[in-house]
């Protein structure tokens, strides 16, 4: 197994500005330093609440989002030093779906425009292929190929995100963020969608990045998982090992959070006090201990390592120093 | 089923969705034609005006002046006895154009300096809008009158000095949409896709946001030959005795209170119907560009 992505203390700061001249009076810290690295063919969970960078790191990896600091090697390219034109061939080996399906597709384009895009802007192809690999990916993806002639809003949810799917794969990526592609879906269609989307993956050794905020959708899809708090993950450790022995305490009191189908099963639900602090002023020392059970004095003040515990699990935490 | 029949099922699908061109979409949309149709009959009326008027619109007749409607006048005379319908047919010529080349100026130079500011943000875009800003601080008929006074009295620095006044509106409005479009996730795919920013502009951002820009530009046609004509009215604008709707009611006015009404009203009505005319096409303009809009016709 090769490391597809390597990942090392990725920052994303939005600056805040005041007044004409748009002077910089702060940042809002939304990814903080992150380091981690994915391997082919799998899948990486990122988990969190609303606001801790989630997405922003998703974007931040493709260069979306310009990162402030930190690096991203891609098979061994590094992708922040690529130039614009370099960068624009080189998106080819990464894509996005996104979570809304409704804003995800251009509302005047018809699907065989939204498939041709991709298609159009990389590489001259004939109007035969063009048409042939639409086709090609409408079926992949589950569609009619009949419908290409149609709008997005004549398809329901769950057919849009298989669109946007299908625009992701068109130009055969080999790093997909996927950033909660089925939050916005019914249960029974969110399914359907994780389905066709381990497919696609068998099929083509996809590697995902999965964001969400769905425990029980995270378990399913991935391989590994990452906690993020308020900008820096916390937690880092292969599906099992997380769900079974959670060791970071917001990690706990996230798992202990998930609802179990058993009404008579009895469980010790930890319930976190307070509110995520700002991003633009984040606690010192480990953002986490104005609301961590077990905070200690050293957590006020200094900051936890980013450090492995055991084979493959990465935490921060003074807890295990 | 076999094979036959599913090409014969799926043909007629692919056919409706390209064939249905623009046109035909356009004159399925009944309010897009009764626009339509107000605007040929003023464009045709303003191409034939030489041939079809009854006198001559500048020639003066004074026995005959202020004369209401007669088989001889039709629209009666103004108070040089001049044959207002002529002059209507006449004035067809250039309010027309006044309107038409006024919104132009404004939409080609604001649309595209509102996306600027708009997409690529900060500094620039901060120093554009401040720039409209300015524009905008100005009462619009003052503004108008010092650009128009700076370039010389004239239909041309007219039309100018209208088309200037109408930017910032544009360029804010076109600012406003691209603002929201430029978040949305379809924008952050094409990115992703690696299409280059002008190509986002024109095919993604630029027939989203049309719908609002184009009603704003039939009703911005109203405004500018109003403008206009106030501009003649002030002598800065197109210069008597050259005749144009707006100069033609603001000479008229005195005479309401006489009861030579149709100095105005005449006039009046062809600024109403010919505006009419441009908003109502815009309105179907907007809802036949919009696929959304188009299966509830």
């Amino acid at each position: 197994m090769s490391t597809l992505l390597q990942v090392t203390n990725l920052k994303k700061h939005f600056p805040v500005t005041k007044g004409f001249f748009q002077k910089q009076v702060g940042a809002v810290k939304s990814v903080d330093g992150i380091s981690f690295e994915m391997q082919e063919g799998k899948t990486l969970g990122i988990v969190g609440e609303s606001g801790c960078g989630k997405s922003t790191t998703g974007r931040a990896l493709l260069r979306i989002l310009e990162p402030t600091e930190g690096e991203v090697v891609f098979d061994g390219v590094n992708i922040g030093k690529l130039t614009k034109d370099e960068l624009r061939s080189f998106r080819t080996n990464m894509q996005m779906i996104f979570q809304d399906p409704y804003a995800s597709l251009n509302p005047r384009w018809t699907v065989q425009q939204v498939l041709e895009e991709p298609l159009l802007t990389h590489g001259k192809n004939s109007k035969e292929t063009i048409k042939q690999r639409v086709t090609e990916l409408m079926e992949l993806v589950g569609l009619s190929p009949q419908q290409a002639g149609r709008f997005p809003h004549e398809f329901s949810g769950g057919q849009r995100q298989r669109i946007g799917i299908a625009r992701a794969i068109a130009l055969n990526p080999k790093f997909i963020v996927c950033d909660e592609p089925v939050s916005a879906l019914d249960v029974s269609i969110q399914a359907q969608v994780l389905n066709l989307m381990k497919d696609l993956q068998q099929k083509f050794s996809l590697t995902y990045l999965f964001i969400s905020h769905d425990l029980s959708v995270v378990k399913f899809i991935s391989d590994r998982v990452g906690v993020m708090y308020l900008g820096k993950l916390v937690e880092l450790a292969p599906t099992d090992e997380v769900f079974a022995e959670p060791l970071h305490p917001y990690t706990k009191a996230l798992i202990s959070a998930v609802p179990v189908p058993d009404p008579e099963a009895k469980r010790e639900q930890i319930v976190l006090s307070g509110d995520v602090p700002s991003a633009l002023n984040p606690p010192k020392g480990c953002a986490f201990h104005t609301r961590c059970p077990v905070a200690m004095d050293v957590c006020k003040s200094v900051v936890p390592k980013w450090q492995e515990v055991s084979t493959g699990r990465q935490i921060a935490c003074h807890l295990y120093e | 089923m076999s094979t036959a029949d599913v090409t014969i099922a799926t043909a007629p699908v692919k056919k409706r969705k390209r064939k249905k061109t623009f046109f035909t979409l356009l004159l399925s949309n009944r309010l897009a034609v009764i626009g339509l149709f107000f605007i040929v009959v003023w464009t045709l009326l303003a191409v034939v005006a030489p041939w079809i008027a009854p006198h001559s619109p500048t020639d003066t007749d004074t026995v005959s002046k202020l004369q209401g409607p007669t088989i001889q006048h039709w629209l009666g005379t103004d108070n040089y006895g001049r044959d207002i319908l002529s002059r209507i047919l006449y004035g067809a010529r250039i309010s027309i154009w006044t309107g038409l080349i006024g919104v132009g100026i404004s939409f080609i130079i604001g649309v595209p300096l509102g996306a600027i500011a708009a997409f690529y943000g900060g500094k620039l875009g901060n120093f554009i809008m401040r720039c409209m800003d300015v524009l905008l601080a100005f009462p619009s008929l003052i503004l108008a009158m010092a650009i128009a006074a700076s370039l010389g009295p004239g239909l041309i620095s007219a039309m100018i000095a209208v088309g200037i006044v109408g930017i910032p509106e544009f360029a804010r409005l076109m600012y406003g949409q691209t603002i929201t479009l430029k978040e949305k996730e379809f924008v952050e795919a094409s990115k992703a896709i690696g299409v280059k920013d002008s190509t986002i502009m024109f095919r993604h951002i630029f027939p989203n946001a049309l719908g609002p820009i184009l009603v704003h530009a039939t009703l911005g046609m109203g405004f500018a030959i109003l403008v206009a004509s106030s501009l003649s009215f002030l002598g800065l604008g197109i210069q008597p005795p050259t005749p144009e709707w707006g100069a033609m009611i603001s000479e008229g006015r005195e005479y309401i209170i006489t009861g030579e009404w149709w100095l105005v009203t005449f006039p009046g009505l062809a600024i109403a119907t010919s505006i009419l005319g441009f908003n109502l096409l815009g309105d179907g303009l907007r809802d036949v560009l919009d696929p959304r809009l188009r299966s509830s016709k």
